[in-house]
């Protein structure tokens, strides 16, 4: 019981580091977003191309990178986190 | 009939506001499948468990569509379509805030949640806590956000159904709300997931046709329409503007939407449905790239309506810009296309409506009635009906809000409810699950302040003082107050429970390897 114990606990700081981790990149990539649209708007506004400007192309990555970290930790949840949580069940 | 005839004098041409037969159709066909599906759901609704977590059978696939349907409200859709046709760029905005909380959800809260708790996010709070406090104050945080959220739709569903369909405001409240009623009494959790469903993939499905007839007029090349757009009204289009003035509210509204999406109780409770957590970890994957794909195409039909339609005709026919997505669908697709979308809207509002309420029934019978006035005490039997009155009380409620709210401003609403989530019950649900020294009087401390204060602030704030008294300035500056009241929620909780440490418990080691194993079996209580 108490070798199990210790166990849970190296999973769930396993986990816990990683689920910081992602939070902290996903709040870094939002929170600089904004602050980008509050301290330089001459930045957000240049073209790329014609219509397509700094601003939308990052509100675009915004959402495209938000789901590939959810893509991201859910790989790495289902291969790795998964089969230490096997082990731990028998 | 004077509305109409006003709609049509602003307008000209457009059919918006007149009953619609094609409107009425997909209407009425929604309802008659969705109360078919409320049918056959009430014939498997026996027990507690499928009332509230649909006998924890729904698919991470299913489930990810349902988390879509709940999350997706006529906000995002009418109100992102009109924001961005009339300002442009400050409407997307909206669109990446309303999406950056779903891996937030993923990463801190869905497999603890889905471990530890049954039915409600107090379960989660009160794991480790003296049960009866914790539970009195996370209903007190859920009923604050369901009421609030609650308000906000049945004010919108009314307006939206006399401007879309000329039905009277208090006849359409009416209507949603005996309609979401019937699914919640008869058909529980089981119904709603397949409400939830069959509104994601009709929302998804006409957004996406809608998108697809705005790009086809641009060579199917985003950056076309988006260069139309600035051609038409000038580059500050696709620039920031106005509407983040203040960077200090900008990144308090940021907050509230980030944390306070993992705050929802009706979103939490979805994660209830699923068999383990591997299925809940896996549906806010496809919950997140559902409501990506779906505001991804916001900014082809907010800027296709600019281009197509014009701001000063969709401010025409209303000045918050809400009707810019039905006008366009009438634009592309004549009364037809309008008939559809307008039943869409409609059945997103009815969706999210039944969500509310079905988690405000389980605060209100599973936290309050079971938990503590009958101390875990109540049999099957009792608890399913408790938690039918309960529903029947949230209804009626809604419809008599909806009714007492017309003509308010509830714009504000919405946002404050995502406030509360993000102050009073996020803060909590994190320090319950991950720092064990989180004490009964830490965790309560911090869902009451967080409730209490964000409420103050808000009504402090030129939110209420200016928007909604008509007062020149406030006394608080923000228009949303969670850069204050997250970090305040957080300290109270971690203040107090240094104070009030509480002696190590004997079973920390049974909730730490329930919180990564789940339980079976689930424990009664």
């Amino acid at each position: 019981m108490e070798d199990s114990h210790e166990e849970v606990r190296v999973l769930a700081r396993a986990r816990w580091r990683i689920a910081i981790l992602l939070t902290a990149i996903m709040v870094a990539m939002y929170f600089g977003f904004i602050a980008l649209i509050a301290f330089d708007k001459p930045l957000l506004a240049t073209p790329i191309v014609p219509g397509l400007t700094v601003g939308i192309l990052l509100g675009v990555l915004v959402i495209v990178v938000s789901w590939l970290l959810t893509w991201i930790y859910v790989r790495w949840a289902n291969t790795h986190y998964d089969a230490r949580l096997e082990a731990l069940r028998r | 009939m004077i509305v109409i005839a006003l709609l049509q004098a602003a307008t000209g041409s457009t059919r918006l506001g007149e009953p619609n037969r094609i409107a009425m159709g997909f209407f009425f066909a929604f309802i008659a499948v969705t109360l078919g599906i409320t049918y056959w759901a009430a014939r498997r609704t026996r027990t507690t468990e499928e009332f509230y977590a649909a006998g924890r059978t729904v698919t991470a696939g299913q489930n990810g569509f349902a988390l879509a349907g709940d999350y997706m409200s006529a906000a995002s859709f009418l109100g992102i379509a009109g924001l961005v046709s009339t300002t442009g760029f400050d409407g997307l905005i909206y669109s990446t805030g309303w999406l950056v909380g779903w891996p937030v959800v993923l990463f801190l809260i869905a497999e603890p949640l889905r471990n530890l708790g049954r039915y409600t996010f107090a379960d989660v709070v009160a794991a480790r806590l003296r049960q009866t406090p914790v539970r009195i104050a996370a209903a007190l945080g859920t009923l604050a956000t369901v009421l609030l959220y609650l308000i906000a739709q049945m004010v919108g569903a009314g307006g939206l159904i006399r401007l879309m369909f000329g039905i009277p405001y208090e006849q359409a409240v009416i209507v949603v709300g005996i309609a979401m009623l019937a699914y919640v009494l008869f058909g529980g959790m089981i119904a709603t997931t397949w409400v939830q469903i069959v509104k994601a993939g009709l929302l998804l499905g006409g957004a996406l046709l809608l998108a697809l007839m705005v790009l086809w007029r641009f060579d199917m090349n985003p950056a076309a329409l988006f260069a139309a757009a600035a051609a038409r009204y000038g580059d500050a289009v696709l620039a920031p503007g106005r509407l983040v003035s203040n960077p200090l509210d900008a990144i308090s509204l940021g907050m509230a939407l980030m944390f306070g999406t993992a705050g929802l109780p009706h979103i939490l409770m979805r994660f209830y449905t699923v068999p383990d957590a591997r299925a809940a970890r896996k549906s806010v994957f496809y919950a997140t790239g559902l409501i990506g794909f779906f505001y991804l195409m916001t900014f082809v039909l907010g800027f296709g309506a600019m281009v197509l339609v014009g701001p000063e005709t969709i401010r025409g026919v209303d000045p918050g810009g809400n009707m810019a997505a039905p006008l366009l669908a009438e634009m592309l697709g004549g009364t037809p296309l309008l008939g559809f979308i307008a039943a869409v809207a409609f059945a997103t509002i009815l969706a999210v409506v039944a969500g509310l309420t079905l988690s405000g029934a389980a605060a209100l019978s599973h936290d309050l009635w079971v938990n503590v006035v009958r101390h875990a005490h109540a049999d099957a039997k009792e608890q399913l009906r408790v938690a039918r009155v309960a529903t029947i009380l949230l209804g009626v409620g809604a419809i008599l809000l909806g009714i007492t709210f017309k003509g308010q401003n509830v714009a504000f609403m919405v946002s404050l409810a995502f406030a509360i989530a993000a102050s009073a019950n996020f803060p909590a649900l994190v320090l319950s699950i991950f720092w064990r020294r989180c004490t009964t009087a830490g965790a309560v401390a911090s869902m009451v302040v967080g409730t209490a204060v964000t409420l103050a602030l808000i009504w402090l704030s030129p939110t209420i003082q200016v928007d909604v008294l008509g007062r020149t300035d406030a006394w608080f500056p923000l228009k949303n107050p969670a850069l204050i009241t997250i970090p305040l929620s957080f300290a109270v909780g971690i203040v107090v429970s240094l104070v009030s440490a509480e002696g190590a418990r004997s079973d920390t080691a049974i909730l730490d390897r329930q919180m990564l194993l789940g339980s079976r079996p689930a424990r009664e209580g």
